[in-house]
């Protein structure tokens, strides 16, 4: 892990969330685009995010539209995960959109939407990304790779209406689910 | 030289590979393509094999695993012509609630534009069901126009589908 890459990127916390239902595939909020919002009014969706990730085994993110609400926030921390590399610890972007990717690759995702399917999905193994900090509303960019690269373009991915079944790399890349990621 | 094509299917447990692979190497059969997998708790053979043997041999050296409760079929079949002409791979992927008749709605709208598919995965998960086909199509076909009937028909279907070029990078 890159030592210098360990700060988390803004400076509030989201503790105190509630740890909400998890919409499972095919609800329609999962297949819509969500609404931009107002990144200093939803504190407490974040902390939501936050506190549901945390008790998820296995999930190293989570998009509003996950629980059911249709803002373009979502969270990921991919802290201690084997494929990590860079790592910014816990992440919680608003209205963020990808502004640089390459490097792509194949690789196996979950999802906690889709419980009994993983896939294969190609995705940018270097990627930068911008969007505005929940709570501050500052806007960031993030450069990241590998693993983490991966878990924000599939959040991302959420916020714009996609599972990653949209993404599926053909006809012999689904797959019953045996672990999580 | 005989070609056959060979299906076993059957409850899955373990051994099944081996078994049937032991009966067609004893008989001096070359498995060539093949694919096998689990469908909903069965185990699934389908492969194609080459070799010297008359098929009045083949039937019955694999009767002792229909004796054990799996189901063979074996045909001989004529080895592959020159390949049809294609024009381009695409991949279309489709999920949803879980209703009749969506395969058989897809693949009727790629059949009718003249598209071979040539892999085709479905999955029902809890409910939800995921299609992945594999498509060659003429280039005599409007793609943009055969997207969108296949979003019109998703639409139809209340599911969600997508058709997109296949992947095709050579590394």
């Amino acid at each position: 892990m890159n030592p210098a890459s360990q700060q988390p990127v803004g400076e509030i916390r989201y503790d105190g969330g509630r740890v909400r239902p998890v919409v499972r595939a095919p609800a329609a909020v999962l297949s819509a685009p969500a609404e931009p919002v107002d990144p200093t009014a939803v504190v407490d969706l974040a902390a939501d995010l936050v506190a549901t990730m945390r008790v998820s085994p296995g999930c190293v993110g989570l998009a509003a539209v996950q629980i059911g609400v249709p803002a373009h926030v979502f969270v990921v921390d991919v802290t201690g995960h084997p494929k990590t590399r860079t790592c910014h610890g816990l992440i919680v972007l608003c209205n963020a959109t990808v502004v640089a990717a390459s490097q792509w690759k194949v690789g196996r995702e979950g999802c906690m939407s889709v419980p009994d399917l993983t896939g294969d999905v190609r995705r940018a193994g270097r990627l930068t990304v911008a969007g505005e900090v929940a709570g501050t509303g500052e806007r960031v960019e993030i450069t990241t790779d590998a693993f983490e690269a991966r878990a924000l373009q599939h959040e991302i991915d959420h916020c714009g209406g996609l599972l990653f079944l949209d993404r599926v790399a053909g006809a012999h890349a689904v797959y019953q689910r045996k672990v999580y990621l | 030289m005989h070609e056959y094509a060979i299906t076993v299917i059957g409850r899955d447990r373990p051994g099944i590979i081996a078994d049937v692979s032991s009966v067609l190497a004893g008989l001096g059969l070359n498995l060539t393509d093949s694919t096998m997998t689990r469908l909903r708790g069965h185990f699934a053979m389908t492969l194609v094999c080459a070799g010297q043997v008359p098929s009045t041999e083949v039937e019955p050296a694999l009767a002792p695993l229909s004796a054990e409760g799996l189901i063979v079929s074996v045909s001989e079949v004529t080895t592959d012509g020159p390949p049809a002409p294609i024009g381009g791979h695409y991949v279309l992927r489709l999920y949803g609630a879980d209703r009749l008749g969506i395969v058989a709605a897809v693949t009727r709208l790629l059949a009718d534009v003249g598209g071979n598919i040539t892999d085709l995965t479905t999955r029902l998960a809890d409910g939800l069901y995921m299609l992945v086909a594999e498509v060659d199509l003429p280039t005599t076909v409007d793609i943009d126009g055969l997207a969108a009937q296949v979003r019109r028909l998703a639409a139809d279907l209340n599911v969600e589908a997508s058709l997109s070029p296949a992947e095709t990078d050579v590394l």
